[in-house]
């Protein structure tokens, strides 16, 4: 077995092994009892895809792919931090009494 | 949103995002990015200091309001276009200028298709940031 063809394997189980990944994530999303199940889960998507592009411009051999790797790992928190700030307003508006607010 | 890990994590991650936006930018035309990307990619480096910092500090960080710099990005891209009416051709014919060129050298080449791509990226850019400033102080 040659190097190249050894490389080539790695990436083929590893293809395998994001895709799994992605697939259990979409599960968590699905059933995830409380809205930071589905946060998480969405946060752990995020960095399968970033490997996945990792993954892809080795197997296709396009460096263009590094570039949406490296913009999905730069921006792939913003929706953890967006949804994260959801929910804090979510509680503040639980605990207020005031009931004309929660009905917005 | 007062998070500490958040304020140093984007002090950081702004200045990464606006130096990448302006890589996208440079780099497109020939190989993948351009105005439209790199402009989304600028704004979202504003937006996650408007989410740190508030959008107040995001305003002064800008220094222009969002509104003039898509109003201004409009106005180069429609200069880019007509640039061409003056060289004798079609509208938004790309011109090109070879500065240093020889006889087997292409020397510097600058071309109207770069000054669209920035009036794009400041359209892009200066929009989204007004949707999303909007959005932010209106919440």
């Amino acid at each position: 077995m040659t190097p190249t063809e050894f490389l080539y394997l790695a990436v083929d189980g590893a293809f395998v092994m994001v895709m799994v990944s992605i697939a259990l994530g979409f599960y968590r999303i699905a059933v995830g009892p409380t809205l930071a199940d589905r946060v998480v889960a969405l946060d752990m998507m995020t960095v399968s895809i970033v490997a996945f592009c990792g993954l892809y411009a080795i197997f296709a051999g396009v460096e263009a792919f590094l570039d949406v790797a490296i913009v999905v790992a730069l921006i792939g928190f913003l929706a953890t931090v967006a949804l994260a700030r959801f929910a804090e307003r979510m509680m503040l508006l639980r605990r207020t009494p005031n009931p004309k607010e929660g009905t917005e | 949103m007062n998070s500490i890990i958040l304020l140093a994590g984007t002090r950081l991650l702004v200045a990464l995002l606006l130096v990448f936006s302006i890589f996208m930018l440079l780099r497109g035309h020939n190989t993948p990015g351009g105005g439209f990307i790199g402009g989304l990619i600028g704004a979202t480096g504003f937006v996650v200091y408007a989410i740190a910092c508030g959008t107040e500090q995001a305003r002064l960080a800008l220094r222009v309001p969002p509104e003039n710099v898509a109003m201004v990005g409009l106005g180069i891209a429609l200069f880019a276009g007509v640039m061409a009416i003056f060289f004798g051709d079609a509208f938004f014919t790309g011109q090109w200028l070879f500065i240093g060129a020889t006889e087997d050298d292409k020397g510097l080449p600058l071309s109207s298709v770069l000054v669209f791509d920035i009036g794009v990226y400041m359209v892009v850019m200066g929009s989204i940031l007004t949707l999303t400033f909007a959005l932010e102080e209106g919440v």
